[in-house]
C-alpha cells in the first residue's frame, strides 16, 4: 500500500500537545482524490486522539513526480503501475518521460496507448512482449 | 523556458515590495476572474465530449484535461472571490453569475464543433496558457504565482495532447487536413483578443501582477508554428475582426453552455451532493 508520505504530498506537520496542523499539496490541481486524502488524514489523526486537527493546502512548491519516495516508486511497480522514469525536476521529463519497462514482465518493448489514463496522474501503456496493458505514473 | 519577455523584465524591475503596494484588490479580482472563467468554460466544453469522443482514449484524454482546467478554475475562482470581498465563493461565482458577468476570452466559448475544431481550439489555448502561466509564475502576487506554477506543468501536458492531434489530423487524409485547416480559419479571429491589452491589463502589467498581453504573442506564435509546420497547416493572415469576451462581450454560445452548467444550482439553490 502506497502511503501519503510515499506519494510525497505531505508538506508540513506541526504538533503542539494534542493540536496538529498538516500541510498537504495536491498532485494535480483538479485531482478529485485531494478532498478524500485530506478527509482521511483528519479522520486518522482524530481517531488517534489529536484535537483540534487542521489540514490545509500547500500549493508551492508545486508537487512533482520527483517527490515520490524510492519506496513509493518500488511499491507502485510491485502493484503493476510503472513509476515515472527518472526523479528529475525538468520540463524535458514531462514531454519525454516514458516507462523504463513493463511492470509485469520487465520487457522494455512498450507502447503508449493513451497520454491519459484512469486518473490525472497516469497514462495508459501496453507491453508488446506480454501483451498486457498497464498504467504509467506520469512525470510532472 | 527562458525566453526574455518584456513583461517579465517589467515585473521584476521594481525589486521587493510589500503586499500593500500591489494593485487594488478590485482590479486583481477582475483580472483573476478572467483567468478563472477561461479555465472553467474550457473545462465545461471538454466535459461535453465525455461519452461521445471518437475513442475511449480520447474520452479519457479530454476528461483529464477538463479536470485539470476545472481544478485551476476553482483555485482561481476562490481567490477572485476573496479579493472581491463580497462573500462570493467559487460556487457562487461559477453557478450564480449571468452570461454578461463572465469574462472568459471568446476563444474559450467557441463551440466544440467536430473533433478538429475542439483540438484546434485546445491547441490555440494551451499554447497561450503556457506563455501566460510562465509569466504569472513571476507575478508580484504570490498566490497567483503559486497557482500558475502548478497550472503550467499541467498545461504543457495538454499541449502535448492537442498538438499531437492537430499533427495527426493536419498531416492525415485530404479530408482531415481540409477540416483541420478550416477549424484554424474559423477560430483564428478569436485569437486577437489574447494579445490586445485593455486598461485593466495595462495597469496590472505596470504593477507587476500580470504580463502585458502583447508580450505573450511571440512565444505563442512560435509554439503554434512548430505544431502547424509538422501538421502541414498554414497560419492564416491577421484578422481585423475583434471580439472581447474578457470584457463581458459574449455571443449566444456562452448562454447555452451556462444554462446547462448552472441549471441545478439555479433550480435548487444551495443543493449539495
Amino acid at each position: 500500500m502506497l502511503s501519503l508520505h510515499d506519494l510525497g504530498v505531505i508538506r508540513s506537520l506541526e504538533v503542539e500537545g494534542n493540536r496538529v496542523r498538516v500541510g498537504v499539496t495536491p498532485t494535480y490541481s483538479g485531482c478529485p482524490a485531494t478532498e478524500v486524502i485530506k478527509g482521511s488524514i483528519a479522520q486518522a489523526l482524530r481517531s488517534s486522539g489529536f484535537e483540534p486537527v487542521e489540514v490545509f493546502d500547500v500549493l508551492s512548491p508545486a508537487w512533482s513526480s520527483a517527490d515520490l519516495t524510492a519506496e513509493g516508486r518500488a511499491k507502485l511497480e510491485a502493484y503493476g503501475i510503472a513509476p515515472p522514469e527518472e526523479p528529475v525536476h525538468s520540463v524535458r521529463a514531462l514531454t519525454g518521460g516514458r516507462p523504463r519497462h513493463c511492470p509485469q514482465c520487465r520487457s522494455a518493448d512498450v507502447e503508449c496507448i493513451s497520454e491519459f489514463g484512469s486518473t490525472p496522474c497516469k497514462a495508459l501503456y501496453r507491453c508488446r512482449s506480454c501483451r498486457e496493458p498497464f498504467d504509467y505514473f506520469k512525470c510532472l | 523556458m527562458s525566453e526574455a519577455l518584456p513583461a517579465q523584465a517589467q515585473m521584476t524591475a521594481g525589486g521587493a515590495i510589500g503586499a500593500s503596494s500591489l494593485a487594488p484588490d478590485a482590479d486583481r479580482a477582475k483580472y483573476v476572474l478572467r483567468l478563472a472563467d477561461t479555465s472553467l468554460i474550457v473545462a465545461q466544453q471538454l466535459g461535453a465530449w465525455i461519452g461521445q469522443a471518437p475513442a475511449l482514449e480520447e474520452d479519457l484524454g479530454l476528461a483529464n484535461i477538463a479536470l485539470d482546467l476545472l481544478g485551476q478554475g476553482r483555485l482561481l475562482l476562490a481567490y477572485a472571490g476573496e479579493l472581491e470581498g463580497r462573500g462570493r465563493d467559487e460556487d457562487a461565482l461559477a453557478f450564480l453569475r449571468e452570461p454578461s458577468e463572465f469574462v472568459n476570452v471568446s476563444l474559450a466559448e467557441q463551440p466544440n464543433g467536430d473533433f478538429a475544431d475542439t483540438v484546434m481550439r485546445q491547441l490555440l489555448l494551451d499554447a497561450w496558457q503556457i506563455e501566460l502561466f510562465e509569466a504569472l509564475e513571476r507575478s508580484r502576487d504570490e498566490r497567483l504565482g503559486q497557482i500558475a506554477a502548478k497550472a503550467v506543468k499541467e498545461t504543457r501536458y495538454h499541449l502535448r495532447y492537442s498538438g499531437g492531434w492537430v499533427v495527426r489530423l493536419g498531416d492525415g487524409t485530404a479530408e482531415s487536413h481540409e477540416r483541420t485547416q478550416q477549424a484554424l480559419q474559423r477560430l483564428w479571429p478569436y485569437t486577437a483578443e489574447l494579445f490586445d491589452a485593455d486598461p485593466l491589463e495595462e495597469a496590472l502589467a505596470a504593477a507587476g501582477i500580470g504580463p502585458h498581453p502583447a508580450a505573450l504573442a511571440a512565444g505563442w506564435r512560435a509554439r503554434l508554428q512548430e505544431v502547424l509546420a509538422e501538421a502541414t497547416l498554414i497560419l492564416p493572415p491577421p484578422a481585423s475582426f475583434r471580439w472581447y469576451g474578457k470584457r463581458g462581450e459574449h455571443n449566444e454560445h456562452l448562454g447555452h453552455l451556462l444554462a446547462e452548467m448552472q441549471i441545478l444550482q439555479r433550480t435548487y439553490p444551495g443543493a449539495k451532493w
